[in-house]
């Protein structure tokens, strides 16, 4: 299976929608490629620079509740795909915005607030590194930390197939 | 144990249940518009899958962006134009005849009760106004079901939300959900289906139950739906009445849907909706509602009036008759976009449009317009919209634009003052008058 994690990145704030990761003006893209320079660039968040060094070296993304809420535009989770994200870890996920990382091959993993505020409480240099048949999120920054999710059957199948269409292409 | 409606609607839909807790569906209708669609076709025909499962269950429109703007979005309505033509899409809805697909697609008859639909489009939880199982999906789900007819949900738990009281004169479905968002929060529903029951429910017209189911997703629903009543059946009856004997009949039926006695939920909701205020959000979240009273004064630059969620021959009606007779003050922009061709036909024949613009509104065609800022009407930075939309994003309708978002009447009296105005004194002038 796929290898998830790397260097992270955090939003520490809830009800992240899907407008500020992409705005509705670049729908008008017919390609997932053209949307890679505009992850992000609306977002409202105290000090978040779009541009950020970090924000493109980053593989991970972690944040708070409720994340990827708004439209369905799986344009949300290709914008993060063509910046080689293809791991996001928060406390919860807007439902369609789940589904989408899953149907692309890609990782959403929901973790308690108080593993969220201790991976954050780790700063800024954070590493992520996924062990999906122990079902065990490592953490690494001041220090190392070690965090159990638990994954839907069905969503660990589409990780493994690489995807939905793949999926439903083999079954349907 | 009993079911509720979601639940007898996945049980007749079952086509498979890859793991426990997901269940993958067989699909009645596959919707689909130019802004999610195009990607979806782009990539089956470079895996070399261009096919589609059923062209007669496949309904597509080009809406979002009507007329196209620019070479880009001409681009996208020529994807899903030559893609409709090459597979046969005989409900294809262009420049003409399109309008907003939640609008559209519903007066066309394609949503039944009991049917599971998907499409691109958050806001597809519209259709469970008529005890459909409807909802919105991303590209790749939208691409399944364009090729396999299948959708794969988890096991769906449903919120019961009970509204009972009487609406009181000036207050509307919209101020319901609203209310209703602001008790959930945006995030209250998620993986749920927001199952709407109640006197006030079993009162509303059809296009006050897709107002109300509209904004499901804005608590995170999957679906918002209501049960399939006279109401569901008056509407349909033009299309349903070669499958049964009576309207009498339909009813009946559609009672094969209703959820037991004995059904469980995860939730339960009871809303009094007695003196209910109009309600208006503030902030970028759709849950930050206030009454109307506290936002009063709030000086707005446009007024929109249209979309998926208040751009039907009501919402027009409710408009215009604040708008009548009445001019909108100089410092606003008015903009009417008729969700469809046949409620702008309607409107212009009981003389809405007329009222519209000799009160200084712009009408444009039908058309998301300026919901998403995509094509017309999209905000200056630092300026003001009262929109009978349903979201209030950051940005949504133009960068550093500030959305609030409220009933059709609400924007009407807010039109006409130029700051945020409960419409409710205008009524009553209007009552006055007549009599
Ligand atoms: S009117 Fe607005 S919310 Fe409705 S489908 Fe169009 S863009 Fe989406």
């Amino acid at each position: 299976m796929k290898e998830f994690g790397g260097p992270a990145f955090v939003l520490d704030r809830s009800d992240i929608n899907t407008d500020e990761i992409i705005p509705a003006k670049y729908l008008t893209e017919n390609s997932k490629e053209a949307l890679a320079p505009h992850m992000l660039e609306d977002l409202k968040l105290e000090g978040f620079d779009p541009r950020a060094e970090k924000l493109r070296q980053a593989r991970a993304i972690v944040t708070r509740g409720n994340f990827g809420c708004g439209s369905s535009r799986e344009h949300a989770v290709w914008v993060f795909e063509k910046n080689d994200i293809d791991l996001v870890v928060g406390e919860s996920f807007a439902r369609i915005f789940r589904q989408n990382m899953f149907n692309c091959g890609m990782l959403a993993i929901e973790l308690p607030r108080e593993d969220i505020d201790a991976i954050i409480a780790l700063g800024p240099d954070l590493t992520l590194a996924v062990d999906l048949e122990k079902n065990v999120l490592m953490a690494q920054g001041s220090h190392k930390a070690a965090f159990a999710f638990t994954l839907n059957p069905f969503d660990r199948e589409l990780v493994r197939a690489g995807g939905w269409l793949a999926f439903a292409d083999a079954h349907y | 144990m009993g079911q509720t409606i979601a639940e007898k609607i996945f049980a007749a839909h079952r086509r498979d249940t890859p793991t426990p807790d997901n269940v993958v569906l067989n699909l009645d209708v596959v919707l689909c518009h130019e802004i999610t669609t195009p990607i979806a076709i782009n990539d089956l025909v470079a895996r070399g899958m261009d096919r589609v499962f059923d062209p007669d269950k496949i309904k597509a429109v080009i809406d979002h962006v009507t007329p196209s703007k620019d070479s880009k979005t001409a681009t996208q309505a020529k994807i899903v134009r030559e893609w409709a033509h090459r597979h046969r899409i005989k409900d294809f809805f262009d420049i003409g005849a399109n309008g907003v697909c939640h609008a559209l697609f519903p007066e066309k008859g394609f949503i039944r009760p009991g049917y599971t639909v998907i499409m691109g489009d958050s806001h597809t939880c519209t259709h469970g106004a008529f005890g459909a199982f409807a909802a919105g999906v991303g590209t790749t789900d939208l691409e399944v079901g364009i090729l396999k007819g299948v959708c794969s949900f988890r096991h769906p738990e449903t919120i019961k939300v009970t509204i009972t009281g009487t609406l009181g004169n000036g207050v509307y479905a919209k101020d319901v959900i609203l209310h209703i968002i602001k008790i959930l929060t945006v995030n209250g529903a998620t993986d749920k289906v927001m199952e709407f029951v109640g006197p006030v429910v079993d009162a509303m017209s059809m296009e006050a139950r897709m107002t109300l189911c509209n904004m499901a997703i804005e608590a995170g629903a999957t679906c918002g739906i209501c049960l399939p009543d006279r109401v569901t059946a008056a509407y349909l009856w033009p299309f349903i009445q070669g499958d049964y004997a009576t309207l009498d009949a339909a009813v009946a039926d559609f009672g094969k849907w209703y959820s037991d006695a004995d059904a469980h939920y995860a939730g339960t909701l009871a809303v009094d909706v007695a003196g209910l205020a109009p309600q208006v959000t503030h902030g970028f979240k759709p849950d930050e509602v206030m009454d109307v009273s506290a936002l009063a004064g709030t000086r707005v630059d446009q007024v929109y009036i249209g979309s998926c969620t208040n751009g039907r021959i009501e919402d027009l009606r409710e408009a215009a008759a604040i708008l009548a007779g009445r001019k909108i003050a100089a410092s606003v922009r008015g903009i009417l976009s008729p969700a469809t061709p046949k409620v702008y036909n309607q409107a212009m024949v009981e003389g809405i449009i007329t009222t519209f613009m000799e009160a200084g509104f712009c009408v444009t065609n039908p058309t998301c317009g300026a919901c998403l800022g995509m094509s017309n009407g999209v905000l200056a930075e630092g300026e003001v919209c009262a929109s009978t939309t349903n979201r209030n994003f950051n940005g949504r309708m133009g960068k550093g634009g500030m959305v609030h978002l409220m009933s059709p009447a609400t924007a009407a009296a807010t039109a006409v003052t130029g700051v945020i105005t409960d419409p409710r004194p205008f009524l009553q002038q209007a009552k006055e008058v007549k009599a």
